[in-house]
């Protein structure tokens, strides 16, 4: 049984400290009466009224949710495909350029992805919008999805899949009815990356947006530029909540089920 | 071939949405600045034919790279970008390790929390991570508040708007970059080597040093490569923390763009960028095929 040195012990707890202290004292300051963030003036929750009542900032997160559904949706979709294709594939022409453009975006800073999507929409005489969001959006988060889903596939005994196919099932059929399943988790947690990142996004979404197609983080960035205010401090804590909420309950859904899996396997192991 | 729509649907999606941006951004930065829509010239105009190809290359020319050259401005703006995402990259190393390492030696039924504490701050957004010291930092802020209290201090201290905040806002926001490696490489580690040291000798300190930093090496440039690689072409934090003070190119080629409108000089920006940046990708990708080959 080891147990925590009192270096170790000081090092998480000064390490976690660090990593949570900010998000811990902007949550407590949203309940702040006192138009001036830094002065305490009592508890309150009026900021998260003028917040329900501001026409904009919702305009912006419906917006947002809008685009990261369909991109990350979309992102899941080819950046399935574009696992198959890495893990699966074998040799084919281009092949090396491929897996050298799903690979690219990951490295590439956000200005100049966002820039050079930018030129293209122009050259090309698109009308920015929700649309070239989506597309910009799609374009990064689906290497994001590859990694995650090839990373699973690498793994997966393909044995099974020939099997179906001995069987008389069709390849897709063998695809839905062995592969995907036993991907989906990795699948999943692919569109909840895409989805995360999309609602994150500022600096693409800058650049791909249109006059009439703000998002939240562009919203909150120009907002905050001007310096701090308990109306984005509320906003912060409703996103933060969200996402707590949302990790929590996945990381105890994926224990259940890797716990479920365990037993099936023992039962199983008896059973044989 | 019933590979072939499988193969094309992503590909063409990528060379459309990604590889031919590159081109345009390329071919971009060789034009001129024109006051027209787009702004810049040349463009192609192919009702001429090849009269009009080849006018078209004949007028691309390497102008805006002199330029940014000649401009100490730019000259700069990379310098001091190299400078802050590498001091940042030394001092995440510095605050990861100890937390990696700890999360390594924890007993077992609390490593899946401390895991998923590191993780949790990636799913929140960026820009609130970056925003919440904005009030932590300011003059009137948080921290000067608590250091005033104390005594520590007499006078507020300036951070907001230095250097020093884009430093603690980097690595702060790309922390579990570094801790997650780090934790990959000191996880696999054969603890029966640190006895092995100790039995012929070694203090637990020398152990440490001869065994643990060698053997976790791999972890380090991982983490270490993946929080300068993107603190390098920062936009957010020096924009918000670091306030007209901190020169970052990232910067300097969203205000080109946005506050300028000057397309060919951001377009060479962002190539110049890119050529900074693949030293260390490459170096990042070595690495990561070692590791690769160590463990088959």
């Amino acid at each position: 049984m080891r147990r925590f040195s009192w270096f170790n012990a000081t090092s998480l707890t000064l390490g976690f400290a660090f990593l949570y202290m900010p998000m811990i004292i902007l949550v407590i300051y949203s309940f702040n009466e006192s138009k001036l963030v830094t002065v305490w003036a009592g508890f309150s929750t009026k900021w998260y009224g003028e917040l329900a009542g501001n026409q904009q900032f919702l305009d912006a997160a419906w917006v947002t949710i809008k685009v990261a559904v369909a991109s990350s949706t979309l992102a899941t979709i080819f950046g399935t495909m574009a696992a198959l294709v890495l893990v699966r594939a074998g040799r084919f022409p281009g092949r090396t350029l491929f897996s050298g453009m799903i690979y690219a975006p990951l490295v590439m800073p956000e200005v100049i992805t966002g820039l050079s999507l930018l030129l293209l929409f122009i050259s090309i005489g698109l009308d920015r919008g929700v649309f070239t969001i989506v597309l910009a959006h799609t374009t990064f988060s689906m290497c994001y999805v590859s990694v995650v889903v090839s990373s699973r596939l690498v793994t997966f005994d393909q044995s099974l899949e020939e099997a179906a196919l001995d069987l008389g099932c069709t390849p897709v059929k063998a695809f839905q009815l062995v592969t995907l399943p036993i991907i989906a988790p990795a699948v999943i947690s692919g569109w909840l990356l895409a989805f995360t990142l999309s609602l994150d996004d500022l600096v693409i979404a800058s650049f791909a947006s249109g006059p009439s197609s703000t998002t939240l983080p562009i919203k909150i960035f120009s907002a905050v530029r001007l310096g701090v205010s308990p109306e984005i401090n509320a906003l912060s804590t409703i996103m933060i909540g969200i996402v707590t909420v949302g990790v929590i309950t996945a990381s105890l859904i994926s224990k259940r089920a890797s716990v479920k899996q365990q037993r099936d396997e023992q039962a199983a192991a008896r059973a044989t | 071939m019933r590979r072939l729509p499988l193969i094309i649907v992503p590909y063409l999606w990528l060379l459309l949405l990604f590889l031919v941006p590159f081109l345009i951004v390329l071919k971009i930065s060789l034009s001129d600045t024109a006051l027209a829509i787009p702004p810049y010239k040349p463009t192609l105009d192919l009702s001429t034919g090849w009269e009009g190809i080849r006018a078209f290359f004949a007028a691309l020319d390497l102008e805006n790279f002199k330029f940014l050259a000649s401009d100490e401005l730019y000259w700069r703006a990379y310098l001091s970008s190299l400078k802050i995402a590498g001091i940042s990259t030394v001092l995440a190393l510095f605050v990861g390790y100890p937390i990696a390492y700890a999360m390594a030696q924890a007993p077992d039924e609390w490593r899946p929390t401390l895991m998923m504490l590191v993780i949790l701050p990636f799913w929140t957004s960026f820009l609130i991570r970056v925003y919440s010291w904005m009030g932590i930092l300011s003059n009137e802020g948080f921290l000067n508040q608590f250091l005033l209290w104390t005594g520590i201090i007499s006078a507020p201290l300036t951070i907001l708007n230095t250097n020093t905040a884009v430093y603690i806002g980097i690595v702060y926001t790309y922390l579990p970059f570094m801790i997650l490696p780090i934790y990959a490489a000191l996880d696999k580690l054969d603890t029966s080597l640190l006895e092995a040291a100790e039995d012929l000798g070694c203090s637990r300190t020398s152990a440490f040093w001869l065994v643990t930093i060698p053997l976790s090496k791999s972890g380090i440039i991982a983490g270490c490569f993946l929080v300068f690689i993107p603190a390098l072409g920062e936009f957010v934090i020096p924009s918000l923390l670091g306030g007209s003070n901190s020169l970052m190119i990232g910067k300097v080629l969203w205000e080109e763009f946005f506050s300028n409108r000057d397309w060919p000089v951001a377009s060479a920006v962002a190539v110049i960028l890119l050529l900074i940046l693949i030293i260390p990708i490459i170096l990042f990708q070595r690495n990561e095929q070692n590791q690769r080959e160590a463990g088959k």
